[in-house]
């Protein structure tokens, strides 16, 4: 087997004395989707983060296309080839989808001028790889649905040749079909050749596209499958708190009973 | 099913799927359509109006030494105001912008009766003054995180109590005069206090000026990266930053360019008058922040034009002066201006809601 794009043995962070990540190991390999699962303060952030280099990891290993390292900032990472999309997406809601699309990265003509005909054709051949089709690149992003600025992000990370995508909950806030249409677009780039991170709560939205799954609850990890060892029933069941709901439900039981 | 966004609300999503239809769709988004989201538009019909309005009443307002009249009136403001505007699709504010003109007016008058100084260099040192100014504005609104309001607010009070103070201090009274005797006068007011003739008819060369910086302005802002970042800072600056636009950067460049344009006015002002009262300038930053508002910027950062704000400088200077041309009290210009400034802000706010609104 090939080495891992992103490889973390028993990484470790703590703030103060706050255990926020313990003993976590998993894998990103190319052309995979790596879900995190796991529900609020599970540790995901703190996980993502430090593949993303926003923070350091202080006990473990990190290991980039196979050699350990330490990011110092999140530009570090993107030069890495590590993009990560945050949950705000950083596009600026008034400005039109090829001049976010390009921000901050814009084509120039002349050394200072911006090439506008190459943004907007840039744009619209880089998302409609991506299968997404947008009627005009000249609109606001603003005017984009929550599950097309999305998927504006992604394609932006795939434009700038990004090997990892970090995604932040892509599907949290989006309604059924929209996360629908996100899940694609997160296929799309693994089958781009992307290796892919998804964090999410959403069973139902990691088990379909994903290949790996790590389940994380209070820092440490709960569970690492592949696609194989778990069926959607278990993982759902496990993300709900497994045993402990089914307690729950007889002390219902109880409650009602009485 | 293929990501689409209707702009009309037309119930044809499945037929989308192809890429070879979709310029035929871009067609199908009407002209007017396509021209409500230009910023400056309704400052263009506001100006269309006032024209044909003075035009009609007033015998003076479309002669030739009409136009040059309020033209001149507006060039001045119209410097300002495109600074302004900039700043405020950068999302920041600039009160200490009007007194600045009269600032840099009195060091170059100092400098050049009082010190003797040749008033090319007085000029100069004028200059970066002025930047020096416009640099520590945007360095304490970002080392500070302060609104720049505020910030602002302070350097407008420090600098008009400089004015007087220091004039004062020098001179004995509250002016500085005596400019037509300097070294480099002559040579220096061709540059900014000069006229050019039409028609026999002499234009102030403030309105080129004026002209030159509005195209410069535009261009900078829809054609090149720097403009691309003004935008970026004004609309999402965590965003902007997120993905690698230097935010601090940018915003100083952008209080440097306000206080660049109060040091052209500032020049134009004292080389043609030849003498400067030290409480010139205040009341002045509010109009140019009304003209850029009229001109289609959005209070709030990241929206905006130059040319708008140049347009909202020349209603400005048309209405001011139709108002004389029409031998009307000129009460009635406030009337008018409080009028101008909440159509323009009901219009800004409909577009950006309209340019805001998210689908789902």
């Amino acid at each position: 087997m090939s080495t891992p794009l992103i490889e973390v043995r028993n990484i470790g962070k703590t703030y103060g004395n706050v255990i926020a990540l313990r003993d976590v190991s998993t894998e990103v390999r190319a052309g995979e989707v790596t879900c995190v699962l796991g529900d609020n303060g599970a540790g995901k952030s703190t996980l993502i983060k430090i593949l993303a280099g926003v923070h350091q990891h202080d006990q473990g290993e990190f290991l980039f296309e196979g050699k350990p390292v330490r990011f110092s900032s999140p530009r570090e990472a993107l030069d890495a080839g590590i993009a990560t999309v945050y949950q705000d997406l950083a596009v600026v809601p008034l400005m039109s989808v090829w001049r976010n699309f390009f921000l901050g990265a814009e084509p120039k003509k002349f050394g200072f001028m911006l090439d506008g005909r190459k943004g907007r054709e840039t744009t619209k051949r880089a998302l409609a790889e991506m299968g997404i089709d947008l009627r005009d690149v000249e609109q606001p992003v603003g005017t984009l649905s929550g599950g097309e600025r999305q998927c504006v992000a992604i394609a932006r990370a795939v434009h700038f040749g990004a090997k990892v995508l970090i995604l932040d909950e892509p599907t949290a806030a989006l309604g059924v079909k929209q996360a629908g249409v996100v899940l694609r677009y997160v296929a799309q780039a693994r089958d781009r050749g992307l290796g892919v991170v998804l964090i999410t709560h959403n069973p139902h939205h990691a088990y379909p596209v994903g290949d790996r799954f790590l389940l994380l609850k209070r820092g440490a990890p709960l569970g690492n499958y592949t696609k194989a060892e778990i069926t959607l029933a278990e993982l759902t069941r496990q993300m709900a708190g497994g045993a402990e709901l089914e307690a729950l439900e007889h002390e219902l039981r109880g409650v009602q009973t009485s | 099913m293929s990501v689409t966004t209707p702009t009309s609300g037309s119930g044809q999503e499945s037929d989308r799927a192809t890429t070879s239809t979709k310029d035929e769709r871009v067609a199908s988004v009407s002209l007017t359509n396509r021209l409500i989201v230009r910023p400056e538009i309704g400052a263009a019909l506001g100006a269309l109006v006032v024209f044909l309005f003075f035009s009609v009443i007033t015998e003076q307002f479309l002669t030739l030494s009409g136009v040059a009249t309020w033209l001149d009136d507006a060039s001045t403001l119209g410097i300002m105001a495109i600074a302004v505007a900039l700043l405020m699709i950068g999302g920041e504010f600039d009160l200490s912008a009007g007194v600045m003109t009269a600032s840099t007016a009195l060091v170059t008058a100092l400098l050049a009766t009082q010190a003797g100084l040749n008033v090319w260099l007085a000029l100069l040192l004028s200059l970066v003054f002025a930047l020096a100014v416009g640099g520590f504005n945007g360095w304490l609104v970002m080392r500070t995180g302060l609104p720049s309001f505020i910030v602002t607010l302070g350097t407008f009070l420090a600098l008009q109590g400089l004015n007087l103070g220091v004039t004062r201090l020098v001179t004995g009274t509250v002016q500085v005069s005596g400019m037509r005797a300097t070294e480099g006068y002559e040579s220096a007011g061709m540059l900014f206090a000069s006229t050019f003739s039409i028609g026999g008819q002499p234009f102030r060369v403030s309105v080129l000026w004026w002209i030159l910086l509005t195209v410069i302005a535009a261009f900078v802002l829809v054609k090149t990266r720097f403009g691309n970042w003004i935008f970026a800072v004004g609309g999402a600056p965590t965003s902007a930053r997120a993905v690698g636009v230097p935010l601090v950067r940018t915003k100083i460049l952008l209080f440097m360019t306000t206080a660049f344009a109060g040091w052209v006015v500032g020049s134009i002002n004292i080389l043609r008058f030849a003498s400067v009262q030290a409480n010139q300038g205040i009341g002045l930053e509010l109009q140019f922040i009304i003209a850029a508002v009229v001109g289609g910027c959005l209070l709030t950062g990241g929206f905006g034009s130059a040319v708008g704000a140049a347009i909202g400088a020349l209603i400005f200077g048309m209405a001011r002066q139709g108002i004389v041309y029409a031998q009307w009290n000129s009460d009635w210009f406030m009337l008018f201006l409080g009028i101008m400034l909440l159509s323009a802000v009901l219009v800004n706010n409909a577009l950006r809601r309209r340019a805001e609104r998210v689908r789902r």
